[in-house]
């Protein structure tokens, strides 16, 4: 049994099946990459593991319990933080304090009436803040407004934000998109860095190939809407469904 | 000192400082001078500055930190102002319990209106407070008359029960609200020279609480529960992906908000101890936005810029009448004067809203942060303008 596990999802928009018999399991503390050309589905079913899409049809339990039905805050609760494929911060906040509000999250739970305490009084969360920021290489932009980073920038800046949470499972879409190499090699290097060291399982869409053959330990290719393969990275190279669905087609 | 930052302390120093000296600030003018009319520093309006403020600070803690943007905050400074009311009817003419009973009842109307309306956001959270706030005018109005005493309002009576204190003065006049014995309407006036300086128990009374009402909201701002709310007008959904609840959140905003509205409506029922429903209407709702709008929403105060602005022209430019300015431009020949006077009519007496809603159009257009946002360019361009003067060669250091 994966800690997640994805049983027969199906998910329909109007007169398009984006989803249909989605089967996936994800081992704990592995890396697990979904790739998938555009329009196969990816992002959807990550939208119906975190609560903004209800699927149709199936199940999706998580560490034995389901999330269906559950509000996305819930979901978080239950230590599933997600990455956006287009980044989602808080562009009006500061760094520092777009750093902080998971902090508190993690903290105090999805609501906490603290109205009267100053921020920096905060020790432990300012600390946790500061640090996750250092291990991001963004200590400088601390004082800088989210929204006036480069596009790659806060990519990074959400990645920390989910992994300073501490989450069980993080989910990832595209985040190395519009990234520069050197931030992409940095971010390799980081979500190797924290698969290795933590507790944390990781679900990775990605198109940048190098990316997945650097991380994953567990590749599902996913085309219109159903996965074609699940297999280990090396089996996934050769394989000629993937080819003629995937590869061979950017190729 | 007060476990503030230090800019927000000096903010607060200033604003105490101001609020206390209003009564020599407001009143340049010495009494009799044809400038006069300027002067802005007698009781009731005094009075009606610090309540809009303190009205306007807790209007901006929804709307400026979270960005809903209730129509309909007029409701809760109604109610706050009917349940002062009863209070001196029933209960005693001290104002504290009034104030408590406003605050207490403003908090709870404002928990079901907020519980209900902020199912929605946006646009549509605007319309759901409305159409509460206008459904509550018309129950005041008409349906609850026992209650609020319809279209005359409640007043106090001859044969008000009142548990403690009596239903008269020994005069045979109703009694007045005080606060342990000093009476809110009670002056004192300082004759200095020409001038005249009133200084009033009611005033000074509303001042200390504004002064309050402005240190608990910098409070509000600066802590945990403040980022939040900012947080949610940034990107709710990174909120609720990040595992934090966004309801709660605009509820507690809404209720703290209503729970100031009703202050100031306790505050102005404590002044004067009546209370009618045209204090709920939606134009009274839509005075409170524009206040914190034209002096900078979520700026700590910009609410209180823009409450004394509006009020000082409501009370001083709508008492400019053609006569006056017949006076002014006596000087000019007789074709000119009655020209000009005919050019400036419509915007002063009764006109004043003319002149409201363009300043109001100016600010909105060309100062996006509202009076604050003025404030801080003069102030920089000031610093540039001596920067340059101190580096004759004209060549200045970049700004940061
Ligand atoms: N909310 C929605 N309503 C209607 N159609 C949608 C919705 N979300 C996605 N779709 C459609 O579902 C299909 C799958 O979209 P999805 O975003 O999951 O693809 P993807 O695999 O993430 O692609 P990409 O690599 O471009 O991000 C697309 O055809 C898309 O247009
Ligand atoms: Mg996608």
């Amino acid at each position: 049994m994966g800690i997640l596990e994805v049983k027969n999802v199906g998910k329909r928009f109007g007169g398009l099946q984006a989803l249909s018999d989605v089967n996936l399991s994800v081992r704990e503390n592995s890396v697990h990459a979904i790739i998938g050309p555009n329009g196969a589905g990816k992002s959807t079913l990550l939208n119906c593991l975190v609560g903004k899409l209800i699927p149709d049809t199936g199940s999706v339990m998580f560490d034995g319990q389901s999330v269906l039905g559950r509000a996305p805050y819930e979901i978080n609760q239950m230590g599933i933080s997600r990455v956006f494929q287009t980044p989602e911060i808080f562009g009006d906040l500061t760094v520092l304090e777009n750093m902080m509000i998971p902090c508190f999250a993690k903290r105090d739970g999805a609501f906490e009436l603290n109205a009267i305490s100053a921020i920096p009084a905060q020790r432990d969360i300012m600390e946790q803040a500061e640090h996750m920021l250092e291990d991001m290489n963004m200590a400088d932009k601390r004082h800088m407004h989210a929204a006036a980073m480069s596009r790659g920038d806060k990519r990074r800046l959400e990645i920390g934000m989910c992994l300073s949470q501490q989450p069980r499972l993080l989910l990832l879409d595209e985040p190395t998109a519009g990234m520069a190499r050197a931030d992409t090699n940095n971010t390799i290097d980081l979500l190797k860095q924290i698969s290795d060291e933590r507790d944390i399982t990781i679900a990775i869409i990605e198109h940048d190939m190098h990316v997945v053959f650097s991380l994953a330990d567990r590749i599902t290719v996913l085309a219109q809407g159903t996965p074609l393969v699940e297999d280990d990275p090396q089996n996934i190279k050769g394989n000629p469904k993937v080819r003629e669905a995937y590869l061979g087609e950017s190729a | 000192m007060f476990k503030l930052e230090k800019t927000d302390q000096t903010l607060l120093i200033v604003v105490g400082i101001l609020t206390l000296f209003a009564p020599f600030i407001l009143n340049p003018f010495p009494e009799g001078s044809a400038m006069a009319q300027f002067n802005a520093g007698y009781p009731d309006l005094m009075q009606r500055f610090v309540i809009f403020g303190i009205f306007a600070i807790g209007f901006n803690i929804l709307f400026g930190l979270t960005g809903y943007l209730s129509f309909g905050h007029a409701a809760f400074l109604g109610v706050g102002s009917y349940a002062a009311v009863w209070m001196f009817k029933l209960l005693s003419m001290n104002v504290i319990p009034a104030i408590i009973l406003s605050v207490v009842v403003a908090g709870l109307f404002s928990l079901l209106i907020g519980f209900i309306s902020l199912r929605r956001s946006g646009i549509y959270f605007s319309i759901l407070t409305l159409a509460f706030a206008q459904m509550m005018f018309a129950l005041a109005y008409s349906v609850l008359t026992p209650i609020t005493g319809g279209e005359t309002g409640l007043q106090l009576a001859l044969d008000d029960p009142r548990i403690f204190g009596a239903s008269q003065t020994p005069e045979g006049n109703i009694p007045v609200p005080g606060l342990f014995g000093l009476e809110m309407r009670d002056s004192f006036d300082l004759v200095m020279g020409s001038w005249v300086f009133t200084f009033n128990i009611g005033y000074y009374f509303c001042a200390m609480v504004m002064i309050a009402s402005f240190y608990l909201a910098i409070r509000i701002f600066r802590s945990p529960f403040g980022l939040m709310l900012r947080a949610v007008k940034s990107n709710q959904q990174r909120m609720n992906y990040t595992g934090l609840n966004t309801r709660p959140y605009t509820l507690a905003a809404f209720v703290i908000s209503g729970m100031y509205a009703g202050l100031a409506g306790g505050l102005m029922a404590s002044m004067d101890p009546l209370a009618g429903a045209e204090r709920m209407q939606w134009t009274a709702s839509g005075e409170v936005v524009l206040m914190t709008i034209l002096g900078g929403a979520g700026t700590l105060i910009g609410p209180v810029l823009g409450a004394g602005f509006i009020k000082y022209f409501e009370n001083i430019f709508s008492k400019i009448n053609s006569t006056i300015l017949h006076e002014w431009f006596a000087f000019l020949p007789d074709g000119l004067e009655d020209f000009i006077v005919a050019i400036l009519y419509p915007f002063i007496g009764k006109g004043w809203h003319l002149t409201l809603g363009i300043l109001f159009m100016m600010v909105v257009i060309f100062l996006p942060g509202g009076l604050v946002e003025g404030g801080q360019r003069i102030r920089s361009w000031l610093q540039k303008r001596k920067s340059e003067k101190n580096t004759p060669n004209g060549s200045t250091e970049p700004a940061e």
